[in-house]
């Protein structure tokens, strides 16, 4: 019987846990991602400072054309291993609004690192202008919010394709075979050689791809090198926290068997 | 009793004005419990001590949160990346809503494996379904507070469905809504509950164990404890064995939240709320599956929403509905049966929940649905009659010592283990 409960137990807990991953599986039916070797997957997983620094390249060159990155910060730069001086050359590259000044104007200045990376846009609005209509998603939590965040930037980066004689493709939306339904309104990105590397490192569809894949996970999730850190810790400290309360536990009862 | 009992006369001069030493010793030393509980009694502790968790992470996270539409998203994402630890905070307050849902279920369906909601105890099982509703409540409101798309969408979907009651309908949602659609002043409110409702559940918790301590603890065998020999006292024992619990409990909580942080949650939800854009599909938290199960197996929306409360108030009259006097599901072997049939129904509506509404699902949602109230409604009562039950034994000690001299079952009827 105690057997018995124990695997009910044990059944309901992975009948629940499984019950999340059947919605985010319902979420992309109809597509194959490609399964990137990431370098912060696992327990022990880290983030790539060099892919990092190349991520926000390409972000810079690429990306930032039409995508903004609200939620980080200048500052927050100091994770790809830039140091201040640097940040502060980075973000003296960018024009920010600031005010109102004593005559009650608005000006612009250059951007310190204590400021939010400015957006390409002023509003919604003009980015719908600019775009046929659709609104390029900021890309601050993109690779969180979307299932199997990662994988599926990756994917859809290297995904556009030439549509299948029956797909048709109207006017300003493109193939792309990871996107959901296929059809995206936003034109491949990535063609290979978008960027020069100073390091070296190649660029080919794919490792610009990955690069950026990098960089908008770290965006997504800064604290995640931290988290796993602790995470190890408070693990082992609870594994041995168990093991002693259990001989515990057995030690009390003793005298009643 | 009380004030020689204690050696310090500090404790001695307060306990004789406010005897709060004499109720803790009552608590602890001189409350006798079975001594054959097993593990499936330690997840009441572990229910309360995620409501402990729950709270006082809430509080935290309330000091930075800002509940309104244009700032709610913006000042979680502020926690988590510019609030000391608040990555953490925010992480365990998520998880840990998830893990007391899983304790809960499992709390549950050890009452119903066991009987503990039979006589006396009817009214503590009563209470127990108090606070399980208070806890839906709570966790829908709180998912609401983030404002991402799951949020919003996932509060409207709720909210409409009291649209459903004629005549009022319409004019209920509008007052719940604060306004004519989910907005600023719906936020505000939800936020306003979402803080307040916890500490009603702890009101509601202390009754609880109030109920508990009147009768004590039922047990494996479901009959009760006839004198000393049945009994330990509360403490040392199932205070240490109660911690192991807690050990291994915050162990997995540790995993999830360090390791697996948003597996349990949608990733929607970190997609800024949009009233102009509806998700593919609109699914709430795991935990609210079965019930969504439930309402969607409905072809008509007043009666989907009167039978997902049904649901739960189904288990307010549980104590009347099943009148048979044995208590453990050990002595009632069909009983078992269809409690693991009630179990698997109640996992595969979580599972039918989250699929879409179409098909198979639908047909398969619908005889789940029927089985969940077939059970309560007519199998148990019938049970109660024609089931023929295996014999008790006379005594919660008796099968102990008969266990350990046919050197067979240990796992059987050995105190917990």
């Amino acid at each position: 019987m105690f057997i018995r409960s124990k695997l009910c137990l044990v059944s309901l807990v992975i009948g629940m846990l499984c019950a999340p991953s059947q919605l985010i599986a319902a979420g992309g039916a109809d597509v194959n991602l490609e399964k990137g070797k990431w370098s912060f997957a696992g327990p022990f997983g880290y983030f790539d400072k060099a892919a990092l620094q190349r991520g926000f390249q390409v972000y810079r060159e690429v990306c930032a054309g039409c995508h903004g990155i609200d939620y980080l910060a200048f500052r927050n730069l100091a994770d790809l291993g830039y140091n201040a001086a640097e940040i502060k050359a980075i973000a003296a590259e960018y024009e920010v609004m600031d005010g109102p000044d004593d005559d009650g104007e608005m000006f612009m200045r250059p951007a310190r690192p204590a400021d939010q990376i400015p957006n390409p846009y002023r509003n919604d609005n003009e980015a719908r202008a600019n775009n046929n209509g659709a609104l390029p998603p900021d890309l601050s939590l993109i690779a969180k919010a979307r299932a199997n965040g990662p994988d599926y930037l990756y994917s859809l980066m290297i995904g556009y394709e030439d549509a299948p004689e029956t797909t048709e493709v109207p006017d300003g939306m493109y193939y792309n075979n990871a996107y959901p339904g296929h059809l995206i309104a936003m034109p491949q990105p990535i063609y290979g050689d978008d960027v020069e590397y100073s390091d070296g490192a190649p660029t080919t569809t794919a490792g610009i791809a990955s690069d950026v894949t990098n960089f908008l996970m770290w965006a997504a999730e800064p604290k995640m090198e931290i988290r796993k850190r602790i995470g190890v810790a408070a693990v082992f400290f609870l594994s041995i926290f168990v093991i002693m309360s259990y001989f515990a536990k057995r030690r009390v009862w003793a005298d009643l068997h | 009793m009380s004030a020689e009992k204690f050696s310090n006369p500090v404790v001695r001069w307060i306990d004789h004005r406010l005897p709060v030493f004499s109720m803790l010793d009552h608590t602890a030393n001189d409350y006798p419990t079975p001594k054959n509980l097993n593990y499936m009694w330690n997840f009441g502790s572990l229910a309360g001590l995620s409501l402990v968790i729950m709270i006082v992470t809430g509080i935290v996270l309330a000091m930075n949160y800002t509940a309104h539409v244009d700032h709610a998203f913006e000042s979680v994402e502020r926690i988590m990346r510019d609030v000391n630890h608040g990555w953490l905070i925010r992480y365990i307050h998520m998880n840990a809503a998830s893990f007391f849902f899983i304790v809960v279920y499992i709390h549950i369906f050890r009452g119903l494996y066991y009987g503990s909601y039979k006589a006396p105890r009817e009214l503590l099982w009563i209470l127990g379904v108090v606070i399980f509703l208070l806890m839906m409540a709570t966790a829908f409101m709180g998912y609401v507070l983030p404002w991402g798309q799951m949020s919003f969408w996932g509060a409207t979907v709720i909210t409409n469905l009291f649209s459903a009651i004629p005549f009022v309908g319409e004019s209920i949602v509008t007052f719940l809504w604060g306004g004519f659609s989910v907005d600023n002043p719906t936020l505000n409110r939800f936020f306003s509950l979402h803080y307040l409702m916890p500490f009603l559940i702890a009101g509601v918790v202390v009754l609880h164990i109030v109920a508990l301590h009147r009768f004590g603890s039922n047990n494996p065998i479901g009959i009760d404890a006839k004198g000393p020999q049945d009994t330990i006292s509360f403490h040392p024992y199932y205070t240490i064995k109660d911690m192991f619990g807690v050990a291994v409990f915050l162990l997995l909580l540790a995993g999830a939240v360090f390791f697996f942080p948003n597996a349990m949650g949608h990733p929607d939800n970190y997609i800024p709320a949009n009233p102009m854009q509806t998700p593919a599909h609109i699914v709430p938290e795991w935990y609210f599956l079965p019930f969504y199960a439930i309402l969607r197996a409905v072809p008509d929306k007043l009666g989907g929403v009167l039978l997902m409360f049904s649901a739960i108030l189904v288990l307010f009259i549980l104590p009347w509905l099943d009148r048979s006097p044995i208590r453990s599901a050990r002595f009632r072997p069909v009983f078992r049966i269809f409690f693991w049939l009630l179990f698997v129904d109640c996992i595969a509506l979580g599972y039918l929940g989250a699929k879409p509404a179409e098909g198979i699902y639908v047909v398969l949602s619908r005889v789940t649905t029927a089985w969940y109230f077939m059970h309560f409604l007519i199998i148990l009562p019938l049970l109660s009659v024609f089931e023929t039950t295996k014999p008790l034994p006379k005594s919660i000690s008796e099968p102990v010592l008969s266990a350990r001299s046919h050197n067979a079952g240990v796992g059987q009827m050995a105190p917990a283990e």
